[in-house]
């Protein structure tokens, strides 16, 4: 019962994570059909960024909940600007192209990202724990969980509702959705399709910044920390379906479940597990769980 | 048409310019006819830059301006090596394998380097080693730990004073079971690779000769650079094991006690982390008081009060504003060696420049004074250093605001390592005969 409930609860954890750092990764390809391997990047700026503002918040002997509101708004501060440069001065004069030209770019894109990274902070280690130590625990048996652990499973929630209520219910939503179904007959609808791109784009990367910022309290902060990231984005994307939000969702919890069930039941196969469960998904379903059938267009 | 050509070449000059920018070679010094060229391989990008890179490349830089300078204390007062002034050349090891050979051969055949100091993983001193050998390279290797590089085959071109990493996993054996005598149950956390693996196959090796009755309870392997353990810390947190191996290193292990430190594995079970002294000051008070630390040697704050370490740890502090961890000890200790066999030859010539294999056969079976202990280049053949280890408990110091090791016990090289010519595997599981303890 201790093992299932702990199952449970790690499964959750690391699923939260997931998906903060696959949701911007999969709104990015639904819209613009750009698989973006700069996504670490936007992780990685996030942080940085988070350390930076723990940095200087704390220093100054501030109210230990405000750091944690500063870090995450100074991290997609960044993935705002980021994601604006980016988009601006790069992707946009590749879109049309072929789809692994653009795919080459991003990548490019990400190993220059890693290089400015090294410019910016330096090779060395960041630390910006203080919220996760603030947050606290809670004893249930003989299990302690940590309260910061909760908190992020809180707002992934938070992030999947309100994901869902944008694009439903809200105009800008419904305009996505359009762009989403076939680009060019919401340009021929009058949609600016343009700005459609530049808005969706740097809102992927604020919220692969978020998924930084949110993480930066439990982990040490350095180089290479956005090439983990993106693989296991990756997998969560291929197994919710490549562009599906409900995917990222069912396909976090899909991997989180079956890692922290591997790691407490049979830990030998702790790393197989998520790919495992990718392979199969995708043999029976090759464009994953929640993508819709694709119209041909002749 | 031409206009989007404009911008495309814009924003590629853009891309090219930040990627020059921030990626920039080391430059290559001028070389005349009185110098040593040294190739010095070390990571200055990726995850293991900060915590080893670096802080290796740091402790080459002052260490071979100070010997230029004939400022090192003695014995290693003369200048450069054997009055010839040290020429740089620094190479970022990242990359693949092949790459890393590549570099290599560079340095070799196109830099014409007279030797070679480098390497931090130990899939890349297995790749190289070879390589040295076939290109008649004098290399000393000077930080990866695999035993493999000397027990595969006899070397002649291929040197480590660093002790490999079987000695971490030995002593902190016998320190556990010298301070917890009545451990019954023990877990281990390592990186799912040679290193992880090797270091917890020796650790239980060990235990299982010193102490037959401790058995193993959990057995975790997370991903290189996983970054998230909280699944594997409530399996720890619902075992009864009194002892947490590991040798978690870098980002990996500053993450493991950041999110141990949040939810209290620390209070359940003494964390014995071998190369938790690279990251000791960065940690602070998030390693739990009493945890067992090691420095892979007698590095960093365990390494002997002599006047050569006096200097070492001065001059790094006073360039880089914090002491130098054991990265930087073996990347000094690594040179000091090169330095001491290179003075060896040229003093059988007369202070005549050596040749390689003057300077190789100078090296073979070579004992010195490194910064923190004596080094014996005394199993693979005279070319594997062996050299004492401590190991020590942690308190975090309030009044100081930061962390010491008290309790600090050393062991004899002789106690932590195989005999010449013995492997290490086999030395453990036949009971770790003709260990010299006392």
């Amino acid at each position: 019962m201790l093992t299932a409930f702990a199952i449970l609860t790690d499964g959750l954890a690391y699923a939260a994570y997931l998906f903060m750092v696959a949701v911007g990764l999969t709104l990015i390809f639904g819209v613009m059909k750009i698989l973006n391997v700069a996504h670490g990047s936007f992780y990685a700026f996030g942080a940085y960024g988070a350390a930076m503002a723990a940095g200087i918040y704390y220093d100054r002997g501030l109210p230990e909940a405000g750091g944690f509101l500063f870090m995450i708004l100074l991290a997609m501060a960044i993935g705002l600007v980021l994601g604006l440069i980016l988009e601006r001065g790069v992707l946009r004069f590749v879109y049309g192209r072929d789809e692994v030209i653009v795919v080459l770019v991003t990548y490019a894109v990400f190993l220059i990202l890693e290089d400015v990274i090294v410019f910016i902070w330096g090779p060395q280690s960041y630390a910006a724990y203080q919220p996760m130590v603030w947050a606290g625990n809670v004893e249930i048996g003989e299990l302690v969980l940590s309260n910061y652990d909760i908190l992020l499973v809180a707002i992934s929630a938070g992030l999947a509702l309100f994901a869902y209520w944008a694009l439903k219910f809200t105009r800008y939503g419904r305009l996505l959705t359009v762009v989403i179904f076939d680009r060019e007959t919401a340009a021929a609808f009058g949609i600016n399709v343009t700005v459609v791109y530049t808005v969706t784009f740097i809102i992927g990367a604020m919220l692969g910044a978020l998924g930084g910022a949110m993480m930066a309290p439990k982990i040490s902060i350095t180089l290479g920390i956005g090439v983990e990231v993106i693989v296991l984005a990756f997998a969560v994307v291929a197994v919710g379906g490549m562009g599906s939000i409900e995917g990222a969702l069912v396909g976090a919890l899909i991997v989180g479940i079956c890692r922290a069930a591997a790691v407490h039941l049979m830990p030998q196969i702790e790393l197989f597990v998520i790919y495992a469960v990718m392979a199969l998904v995708l043999v029976f379903r090759p464009y994953g769980l929640f993508t819709r059938a694709q119209p041909r267009k002749i | 048409m031409k206009n989007y050509a404009i911008r495309m070449l814009r924003s590629g000059a853009a891309a090219l310019a930040i990627a020059a920018f921030a990626g920039g070679a080391a430059p290559v010094q001028a070389q005349d006819a009185g110098s040593v060229k040294l190739g010095l391989v070390t990571f200055l990008s990726g995850p293991a830059a900060g915590p080893f890179g670096v802080p290796g490349r740091n402790g080459a830089e002052i260490l071979i301006e100070a010997l230029n300078a004939g400022k090192v204390p003695a014995p290693y007062n003369t200048v450069g090596l054997g009055g010839l002034k040290i020429e740089t050349k620094i190479i970022d090891e990242s990359g693949s394998a092949a790459n890393v050979v590549s570099e290599y051969r560079n340095l070799v055949q196109r830099d014409q380097v007279d030797a070679i100091v480098g390497y931090v993983s130990s899939g890349n001193c297995l790749a190289v080693t070879p390589v040295a050998e076939e290109l008649k390279a004098l290399t000393v290797l000077f930080d990866c730990g695999t035993p493999r590089i000397f027990e595969e085959k006899p070397r002649k071109y291929v040197f480590r004073v660093t002790p490999h990493a079987t000695q971490d996993n030995v002593a902190a054996a016998r320190y556990v079971l010298a301070k917890k005598k009545n451990v019954t149950l023990y877990s281990g956390i390592n990186q799912n690779y040679a290193w992880g693996q090797d270091s917890w196959r020796d650790f239980v090796g060990a235990m299982s000769v010193l102490a037959p009755k401790a058995k193993v309870d959990k057995e975790l392997f997370p991903k290189l650079f996983a970054g998230e353990y909280g699944a594997e810390i409530s399996t720890l947190l619902t075992s009864k094991s009194q002892v947490l191996h590991t040798s978690f290193y870098d980002g990996d292990l500053e993450s493991f006690i950041y999110q141990q430190a949040a939810r209290g594995l620390g209070k359940r079970m003494t964390i014995l982390a071998t190369t938790a002294e690279s990251s000791m000051k960065r940690l602070g008070n998030k390693i739990p008081d009493g945890s067992i630390i090691g420095a892979r040697g007698s590095n960093g704050p365990l390494a002997r009060d002599t006047e050569l370490n006096k200097w070492f740890v001065k001059v790094y502090t006073d360039r880089y504003g914090t002491a130098p961890t054991y990265p930087s000890y073996h990347m000094a200790q690594s040179i000091i060696g090169l330095k001491a066999a290179w003075e060896k030859a040229a003093k059988a010539k007369n202070d005549a420049k050596p040749t390689i294999d003057e300077v190789v056969a100078a090296f073979e079976n070579l004992q010195f004074e490194a910064f923190g202990s004596t080094i014996k280049l005394a199993i693979g053949h005279g070319h594997q250093g062996i050299a004492e280890i401590a190991y020590g408990t942690y308190k975090f110091n309030k009044q100081k605001n930061e962390g010491e090791i008290v309790d600090v016990v050393r062991f004899p090289a002789e106690c932590a390592n195989p005999p010449a010519d013995v492997n290490a595997e086999d030395w453990i599981k036949g009971g770790m005969k003709g260990a010299k303890c006392d």
